[in-house]
């Protein structure tokens, strides 16, 4: 197996030995092909965000293995997978530095992976590519290389956290419910660009929604997890041929015995997809 | 008079200091109270090192090592040691105590009949023909210039700009492949080293060395940094380590203005603290009612259009405070090794 990410039975208990043990992974194995654009859904609590937090570093997992691109990276500590993996998170206000200005938010952004040292920052051309690479989100930033982050809009900050996240192409990208915080608007359009960062870069790219409608528009694949386990694993071509009342049905099979408390949630977040 | 010339002269002393303060506690938004105690060992250093026959300029330099020294224990303590930040300072504060007793040898060392940079400087006055204070004036002026410009430009290098969003949002940098330990512990270095260098300075001035030279640093530290801002803000890196060494002016001169006033010398340092708890209550009072106003101005972009709200955000965004917006920290979620 080379190229892509590769997980073995990777498995996650927080607080073991304890009454508040909880099983977070439960020997998940997942194999995601270069390139290949998957969607990950399941009820709140399915262990959806310790999946990628194990992925990234940020949490131990307890046992299993991490490969990524060919290498091995499960002792490898969060600093250092981050030279392959870009991240993009749910809060807006976590994938950018506030008090920093957009240049140098993108300049660490284009150092990703590389040791800091002490060279002054940001030449003229460096610029330059900031402002073009910018100017592909038509949101105007490429005109505001000095403007604090701090003060963009949650919807141009997640925008500018996606460019930064694959503005040195990651080997993975992941995506936790990174658009759960905006509003219909600005989440399509912060879709809509993922949908084109990812294809043109060819990323694999591993995304989190609570949507169901995006879930079944967008990607190659589609996961669902409940309880810490894989449990359904959609090809494209049998996405395709689903609506999300065969999503609720699929999912109503693999675990009918709390079904009609996550139709509630579905559908009510169903209801506030469509942007006017 | 001679008051004034010697606030003066010791503010620019201190303002090494206060630039010290500056990364710690704003760049790096961690509160280091190692301070006390790293400008108390620079003091015992210097003096010291003076005694034993070391020139004063050589004597600085080890004290700044040492600081630099009392940092890395801090920073140890607190990312490999998963310490408490304000635990981790206080713990290498009061550990440096004993520290500096042994340094010396006895609660103070006077640097009376002592070569120091300050006979050094003058001698060369009286050689030179001008007034002594000129030549402490501009020499302590430059010197903290110097330090200042320094550190400006560590914090544009690629570097530095990483131990500033370590400061910002830890989170973010470290998913940018920064290892933010490394980047905590340099900042404390950095910073003691500061603080380390205006103790062994302050003591070759004042002639002596005091294990209890260093108390209450941290919030003289603090009133600096906060009383520049007030007076020159911080919306830029140059702004900001100008604020933090004029703050430090600044604040003696209110100190010898208490003094003038009268005011019993046991008292300076409730009055310190009060100036500090005013500096820090208000500031945010006056951000509220400045954000109340841009809301008030949002509102009005229904009416008015987009220029008219564009102009008053504009408005209100002019003399924010050095990190006004965005200062919320998101909880780190999810993670447990944080
Ligand atoms: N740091 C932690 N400490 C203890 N328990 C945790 C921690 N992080 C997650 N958990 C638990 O692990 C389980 C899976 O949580 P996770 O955040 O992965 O769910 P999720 O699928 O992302 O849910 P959501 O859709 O609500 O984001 C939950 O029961 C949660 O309470
Ligand atoms: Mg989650």
């Amino acid at each position: 197996m080379t190229g892509g990410l590769w997980l073995e039975r990777v498995s996650k208990t927080f607080h073991p030995g304890t009454s508040n043990a909880r099983r977070a992974l439960k020997d998940v194995t997942l194999s995601i092909a270069p390139g290949e654009f998957v969607i990950l859904i399941g009820s709140n609590g399915a262990g959806k965000s310790t999946l990628m937090n194990a992925i990234a570093g940020r949490i131990p997992v307890d046992r299993g293995r991490i490969v990524l691109d060919g290498v091995d990276i499960t002792r490898w500590p969060e600093h250092r997978r981050a030279a392959l993996i870009g991240r993009v998170f749910q809060d807006p206000m976590m994938g950018t530095a506030p008090s920093l200005s957009i240049a140098e938010n993108m300049a660490l952004a284009y150092r990703r992976g590389r040791r800091r040292v002490l060279r002054s920052f940001i030449g003229a051309k460096e610029r330059a590519l900031y402002r073009e690479a910018l100017a592909t989100l038509e949101l105007g930033l490429e005109a505001r290389l000095e403007t604090k982050v701090g003060t963009l809009s949650g919807g141009e900050r997640q925008a500018l956290s996606l460019l930064m996240a694959t503005f040195v192409e990651p080997k993975l990208l992941l995506l936790d419910e990174h658009t759960a915080a905006l509003d219909p608007k600005r989440a399509e359009l912060v879709l809509r660009l993922t949908e084109k960062i990812v294809r043109e870069k060819r990323l694999t790219t591993l995304m989190i929604t609570h949507n169901m409608a995006h879930a079944l528009r967008m990607g190659d694949r589609l996961l669902m997890m409940h309880a810490g386990e894989i449990v359904l694993d959609l090809s494209a071509e049998e996405k395709a041929q689903m609506e999300i009342d065969d999503l609720l049905r699929a999912f109503e099979r693999v675990r009918g015995e709390t079904f009609v408390d996550d139709r509630l949630v579905f559908s009510q977040l169903e209801g506030k997809d469509h942007a006017p | 008079m001679a008051l004034w010339i010697g606030s003066l002269e010791q503010g620019l002393l201190f303002g090494i200091m206060a630039i010290g303060v500056y990364l710690t506690f704003r760049v790096l938004s961690f509160p280091d109270l190692t301070v006390d105690g790293s400008f108390a060992l620079g003091g015992a250093v210097a003096a010291s090192l003076v005694v034993a026959g070391v020139s004063g300029w050589a004597a600085a330099a080890v004290a700044a090592l040492a600081g630099a020294g009392a940092g890395l224990i801090t920073g140890l303590l607190h990312t490999k040691g998963k310490i408490n930040g304000l635990l981790s300072g206080i713990l290498t504060m009061i550990a440096l105590y004993s520290v500096n007793l042994r340094v010396m040898g006895r609660a103070n060392v006077s640097l009376l009949n002592e070569k120091t940079i300050k006979t050094e400087l003058e001698a060369w006055a009286q050689a030179a023909g001008v007034d002594r204070h000129v030549v402490f004036g501009v020499m302590f002026f430059l010197l903290l210039f110097a330090v200042k410009l320094a550190v400006d430009w560590f914090l544009r290098t690629d570097l530095g700009t990483a131990v500033r969003a370590t400061g910002d949002n830890p989170a973010m940098i470290r998913s940018f492949g920064v290892d933010t330990d490394g980047t905590i512990l340099l900042g404390l270095i950095l910073s003691n080293a500061l603080v380390g260098l205006s103790g062994g300075l302050i003591a070759q001035y004042q002639g002596y060395a005091d294990v209890q030279m260093g108390i209450g640093m941290i919030i003289v530290g603090l009133a600096s940094v906060i009383i520049g801002e007030v007076l020159i803000g911080a919306q830029t890196i140059f702004r900001a380590t100008l604020a933090a060494a004029a703050g430090a002016v600044a604040y003696r001169f209110v100190i010898a203005a208490a003094l003038r006033l009268n005011v019993d010398p046991n008292d300076l340092k409730l009055l310190t603290a009060l100036i500090v708890v005013v500096a820090l209550v208000v500031p945010p009072i006056l951000e509220k009612r400045r954000l109340q106003r841009r809301l008030d101005a949002e509102d009005a972009d229904a009416v008015f259009g987009d220029d008219r709200r564009q102009a008053a955000a504009d408005r209100a965004g002019a003399g924010a405070g050095p990190k006004a917006e965005g200062r919320v920290r998101p909880a780190e979620k999810g993670g447990e090794g944080g």
